[in-house]
């Protein structure tokens, strides 16, 4: 378990004092968490679509391939089945590839790699072969950019054995959390969240790990606690400050990594507060939020529930254009305020 | 290199084949009598592809291989008893039962794996090819794929990365004219699949499958040319199995005829005919790179390797189910970009 202060380590020989914090957006963590591992390893390389010259979709990759070169900061055709078996492909002779994909939507195109070669072939072989990848996409709605470009699949990939899955929620975590995806001898799928790649906080400059599998303590709260991921934790923690007000004592706790979930942390928190109100972007049925909720209600936090085990999720829809339409599809600070009010003042 | 004049080459080449096919009929008759389990691609018939393709390849070179890919691995220089106890579950196994046949692999060999998908080790061939590319190394990369794959979009985008980044990968089509039932003939409105080729900008050639000079001279062509940086190539090689897609084929789509007009190419009675100087193309000025003897050696050299296999893998352990999730994940290893551990 970590504290509420995720951007600091918890130990190590990184003195905490001398890592000065300093302001960075999401997407230039992320940059520095990729400049900064091909900086010091030269097995580690960037392949995507536009994230050369164009600097990437979202501006992401943005001046790395001029600190790079083109070899290295590699522009691919749009193809991208081919990308992430090529992904594969160098992990398994001895590179560590970070893929991007533009929208987590498009790893459809690619889900043979993803599902049937990256996440299999190190248990297919009995061990004898180790696949070392990154794919990193942006997930999410918020853009008016209709079903194809707004999804958010974190429970595709969970559902599969031999994927790890990240959901970096802050700028810091976007980039420690990235640095341990690129160490990881797996292959780690990284979902960022479109609206937070402008979205800024304090990043230490040195490479500061998270490891994957920690849930952060976003905020203690001792009548509630809010399990939420990607852009719901800021919804969460705005929700949580206005519950305050209300004299509702909300806790909010950031998974961050899926696989492997810290769920001690979880339900740990749960068997403190006695309630658990699980918030996700995604539809609902069949969603990482009720792998959350079978695993509390699995636990000895089960005999301290004073309230049903509550998720609040996406609409089970497509994600539509219209902005008024969008905004109804996926829950907004109201909808959590009003829902975690309800099962503490309900139950 | 000549297979059929040099005496050790046709030496190997005929040891080869005749282990790919002695492996091949152990295994269909373990499976018929039940003493194996699961499902299994035979490649009867297509000896000469492998044999050939491999002899073109040097140490460290790799291959990426098929659901139908013993003959690959044994080519490739795997271990006949590390194979068997594989498809007989065993923890000794070259993937300690987790994988059967269709996912041996054998890193040490430079065998990337076998692999259950169609295409699906194409972009993975690709994506080696671009490693050694950017290491700066020599080695070259061999993917066989069966004329099935031709179809699938993993092969197209495979083929077009290694394509426009120049990648030292040759892409080997086993034409063994069918996708399971779905021959070539319906499959395709091309007349060789080696047309793709031109495609993508890169040379295609067709040569006969069932001869493993002919296969060995278009893949070293090719492997020369992707180790000097001229970029990938495609050989198509036709051949063709003489059983069933698997356990289940009836062999509804093709007649007993056909079967039988192909069972009369045997690759490898042909290339014992052509290396005693019995054969057709056999020169009138060469001596015969092997006698009567030396081929019967080399049979029974084949058989007693998997005679062997058999019996080692029959008394190793039985694959042990209280470790089945250890290799699900690697485990870490030392940060590699500098920095700490938070």
């Amino acid at each position: 378990m970590t504290t509420t202060s995720d951007t600091r380590p918890a130990s190590g020989p990184v003195d905490s004092a001398a890592v000065e914090p300093r302001t960075l957006t999401y997407s230039e963590a992320v940059r520095e968490a990729m400049a900064q591992a091909m900086a010091a390893d030269d097995r580690v390389f960037l392949f995507g679509e536009d994230v050369g010259t164009y600097g990437g979709a979202f501006g992401v990759s943005g001046d790395l391939v001029h600190r790079f070169g083109t070899e290295r900061v590699r522009d691919t055709p749009i193809s991208e089945l081919g990308i992430v078996g090529a992904a594969v492909g160098a992990g398994l002779a001895g590179m560590r590839p970070i893929v991007e994909i533009q929208f987590s939507d498009f790893t459809a195109q690619a889900m043979d790699q993803i599902a049937n070669q990256a996440a299999k072939i190190h248990f297919m072989l009995g061990g004898a072969a180790t696949v070392p990848m990154v794919l990193r996409a942006p997930g999410g709605s918020g853009t008016g950019a209709a079903a194809q470009h707004s999804q958010s699949l974190e429970a595709w990939f969970a559902h599969v054995p031999g994927l790890k899955v990240v959901m970096p929620s802050t700028a810091a975590d976007a980039k420690g959390l990235l640095l341990s995806a690129i160490d990881d001898p797996n292959p780690v799928i990284v979902l960022e969240h479109k609206l937070l790649y402008k979205q800024s906080g304090p990043v230490p400059e040195e490479p500061v790990r998270v490891p994957l599998g920690e849930t952060a303590v976003r905020r203690t709260g001792t009548d509630v606690t809010i399990v939420a991921t990607g852009v719901m934790v800021s919804r969460a923690l705005e929700a949580a400050e206005r519950l305050a007000a209300d004299g509702v004592s909300a806790g909010v706790l950031d998974p961050r990594t899926l696989r492997p979930l810290d769920d001690r942390t979880i339900v740990d928190s749960v068997a403190a507060t006695g309630r658990a109100l699980l918030v996700q972007e995604a539809p609902k049925t069949g969603g990482f939020m009720s792998e959350i909720a079978a695993r509390i209600v699995e636990s000895p936090a089960f005999g301290r529930l004073q309230a049903p085990v509550s998720r609040l999720c996406g609409l089970d829809a497509p994600i539509p254009y219209a902005p008024q339409l969008e905004q109804a599809a996926v829950p907004q600070v109201d909808d959590i305020v009003t829902k975690a009010g309800e099962l503490v003042r309900r139950w | 290199m000549t297979l059929t004049t040099d005496p050790e080459s046709a030496r190997h080449a005929l040891t080869t084949m005749w282990t790919i096919r002695r492996f091949e009929e152990a295994v269909d008759d373990m499976f018929a009598r039940g003493l194996m389990h699961g499902t299994m691609h035979l490649s009867i018939g297509q000896e000469a592809v492998p044999t050939g393709a491999c002899m073109a390849l040097s140490e460290g070179d790799y291959i990426t291989s098929t659901h139908r890919g013993h003959g690959h691995c044994i080519a490739k220089g795997a271990k006949l008893d590390a194979m068997m106890a594989e498809l007989l579950a065993k923890e000794t196994g070259y993937c300690r039962g987790r994988g059967g046949s269709m996912h041996i692999a054998d890193v040490a060999t430079g065998n990337l794996g076998a692999n259950g998908i169609v295409a699906g080790g194409v972009p993975i061939a690709a994506g080696a090819g671009l490693a050694v590319r950017m290491r700066g190394g020599s080695e070259v990369v061999v993917s066989f794929f069966g004329d099935g794959a031709v179809n699938e979009g993993a092969w197209h985008e495979g083929v077009n990365l290694a394509a426009i980044w120049d990648l030292p990968v040759v892409f080997v089509c086993e034409n063994n004219r069918y996708g399971m039932s779905m021959s070539v003939d319906r499959a395709f409105n091309v007349d060789t699949l080696a047309e793709r080729a031109h495609g993508y900008g890169i040379p295609g050639v067709t040569v006969d499958g069932n001869d493993p000079q002919a296969v060995h001279d278009a893949v070293a062509d090719a492997v020369q040319r992707a180790r000097s940086g001229g970029g990938p190539s495609f050989v198509e090689a036709l051949t063709y199995r003489w059983k069933g897609h698997s356990k289940s084929d009836k062999n509804l789509y093709r007649t007993r005829e056909e079967i039988e007009s192909w069972r009369e190419r045997d690759p490898i009675a042909a290339f014992e005919a052509a290396v005693t100087g019995g054969g057709a193309t056999a020169g009138a000025a060469t001596a015969p790179a092997l006698s009567a003897s030396d081929v019967e050696e080399c049979r029974t050299l084949a058989r007693d390797r998997v005679r062997e296999a058999i019996r080692t893998a029959n008394a190793a352990p039985d694959a042990d189910a209280a470790t089945l999730t250890d290799a699900v994940y690697a485990p870490a290893g030392e940060p590699i970009a500098g920095g700490a551990r938070a």
